[in-house]
């Protein structure tokens, strides 16, 4: 590789359109800030939902393409945050708080139940492809712990049980 | 008797809609803010002696006084971002009564003439976001905020910006890095975002909670609000989140300055009859208070004077079956994780402060492995640019220095003496 051939723009030209709808959101949001890298996170957001929950490469680029930043940049915010996916998910995502609160709440042996349900260890798909899960940190439920959020949905005041019909729910 | 305020509409519906907001009383504040100077606003708040909710108790009026008064534009961002483990009062502030909040911030932005507010809300509160940005909807449709703030002439708009889950982001100079679009680390400072914040414009940075007490203090004056709580200093109405080992988790109001025992009588005692071993009274941040602190007046100073903090008033309660290694584990393994990575003594220092304590829980602790957090602690605190350090140092610090016997117990017995599970997350 050449010096005269930076790799972030070959990335942006090669990357995929992002969807219409998806598209013109970005453009409502620009109108909201005065720089357009602050559409950045909730732009992300949208195309993580428009590709099934998660961010392969070819999103990332299409989002660092459509703001106009380079794509090394998008992957630094990617990485830092933990909503953000850079591996596939299930179609249902679990994340269940095992913070102090929770802990001391049975959150734990929630965790338990999980993998024997499912099946697979944290951050891995079951192989129908249903469900993903893994522990997180404080969601700001501790008066209803336990808990866990399924996709957007908080499930509070959590037994083995509970968890159980929760988990027969998701399709 | 003392009545709520902040969650006078908490459990009334019709709060949520703009229509039974003001049937409630709502924007009657902001009503008169407008025909109000900004600056005696801004006096008014300084008197009431209002302190930050968010963790820091710094004046809020104080706060305000420091934005320049000629620099356009400038910004309010609110902070949203409650991630501080044990809290969740703020989520309760914005699903019962979010216009109590749109109104709180357009005081505020009408005081420090700024046109623009963002509310920073951490990624995971999908709901709060959706009801908020339902009330902003009806708040621009009834003309409260746009082009004429309540016909004012003066322009507002105010938009919900969804963070992506990064506890480092209720740091406020991370918030403003988020905000921008960028990995969420802490700025130096100075300059202070008063001067240089949000697009390098003045910015206020307010937690939900704070900012909530606004058309409160407007409507019935800076005097009320300072008859209210323990002294001048620590003043007004505060939620207390509570959990852990209480009979009746949950958000409660009481004047600032409640005593721990009072509280956790409210909130129905202790879980199942338990016996109290400890408590943190302001989120994971805190250092940790014994059972024998349990008249601890929990205002900002008695509780600094006990050698903890208020913090985001998050009381997390602990049994005597607790196991403190186990649970200041759980805690270290959260600043471990949390750590933007920035400045090395906390980058480094969090993720041997995890592996040591959890190497006790698991029986493998060695004799030396008190003094070494020690001087693990102390080779962060203060080293690092941002609050999350020494917030990490916090409840490891109290571990070693007031429950030395179990940690030895840990070591001696090579296993923890509680029950627990095997699964450790």
């Amino acid at each position: 590789m050449s010096v005269s051939e930076p790799v972030v723009q070959k990335d942006q030209v090669n990357a995929p359109p992002l969807p219409a709808d998806v598209k013109a959101q970005i453009t409502e949001l620009r109108t909201r800030y005065p720089k357009s890298e602050a559409v950045l996170l909730p732009a992300l957001h949208l195309a993580q939902l428009a590709w099934g929950g998660w961010l392969p490469d070819e999103a990332i680029a299409a989002v660092a393409a459509e703001l106009d930043l380079p794509v090394s940049k998008v992957y630094g915010v990617v990485t830092f945050y933990d909503l953000y996916h850079q591996n596939p998910v299930g179609r249902h995502r679990i994340r269940v708080c095992t913070n102090l609160s929770c802990q001391l709440r049975g959150s734990e042996e929630i965790m338990e139940v999980l993998h024997q349900e499912l099946g697979v260890g944290e951050e891995e798909v079951t192989p129908d492809g249903r469900c993903s899960y893994v522990h997180f940190e404080c969601l700001g439920s501790c008066d209803t712990a336990p808990m866990m959020m399924v996709d957007e949905t908080y499930h509070e005041n959590l037994t083995p049980q509970r968890v159980r019909q929760v988990l027969q729910g998701l399709k | 008797m003392f009545e709520p305020v902040l969650t006078q509409n908490v459990g009334n519906p019709d709060a949520l809609t703009l229509k039974g907001y003001k049937k409630a009383g709502g924007y009657e504040a902001l009503a008169k803010a407008v025909k109000m100077e900004p600056d005696a606003i801004i006096e008014e708040v300084k008197k009431s002696g209002l302190r930050g909710r968010g963790g820091a108790g710094f004046s809020a009026g104080l706060k305000w006084s420091f934005i320049p008064k000629d620099k356009k534009p400038k910004y309010l961002v609110c902070n949203a971002d409650e991630s501080e483990p044990g809290t969740f009062k703020d989520r309760l502030l914005m699903e019962y009564d979010p216009h109590q909040l749109i109104e709180g911030c357009a005081i505020c932005c009408w005081a420090v003439q700024a046109n623009t507010c963002y509310i920073y809300i951490r990624g995971e509160y999908t709901k709060s976001a959706e009801i908020l940005e339902r009330a902003l909807k009806e708040a621009y449709e009834g003309g409260i905020l746009g082009k004429s703030m309540m016909g004012s002439g003066f322009e507002l708009n105010m938009y919900v910006h969804r963070g992506a889950g990064a506890y480092i982001c209720g740091e406020e100079t991370g918030m403003l890095e988020s905000l921008e679009g960028k990995r969420g680390q802490p700025r130096v400072k100075p300059p202070f975002p008063a001067v240089v914040g949000a697009f390098g414009a003045p910015t206020v940075i307010n937690n939900v909670e704070t900012l909530c007490n606004v058309p409160h203090i407007i409507t019935r004056g800076a005097d009320w609000f300072k008859g209210i709580g323990t002294d001048e200093r620590n003043t007004g109405p505060k939620l207390y989140a509570i959990s852990g080992h209480v009979e009746r988790p949950g958000t409660y109001e009481h004047p600032i300055g409640i005593t721990f025992r009072e509280m956790l009588e409210k909130a129905g005692g202790m879980y199942k009859g338990g016996n109290l071993k400890a408590f943190i009274p302001g989120g994971a941040s805190a250092p940790i208070l014994l059972a024998d602190q349990i008249d601890i007046k929990m205002d900002f100073d008695t509780v600094a004077k006990a050698g903890s903090m208020l913090g985001s008033a998050a009381v997390i309660v602990m049994d005597d079956t607790t196991c403190m290694v186990r649970s200041v584990a759980r805690l270290a393994k959260f600043f471990n994780h949390e750590s933007c990575g920035q400045c090395t003594p906390c980058r480094e220092g969090t993720n041997w402060m995890e592996l040591i304590l959890k190497r006790i829980e698991h029986g493998e602790g060695t004799e030396a492995d008190g003094e070494k957090l020690l001087s693990i602690c102390q080779h962060i605190a203060g080293n690092s640019l941002c609050a999350l350090g020494d917030a990490a140092v916090g409840p490891v610090k109290s571990l070693v220095e007031r429950f030395l016997p179990e940690i030895e117990q840990h070591i001696r017995e090579r296993q923890c003496p509680f029950p627990h599970r095997r699964y450790f997350g």
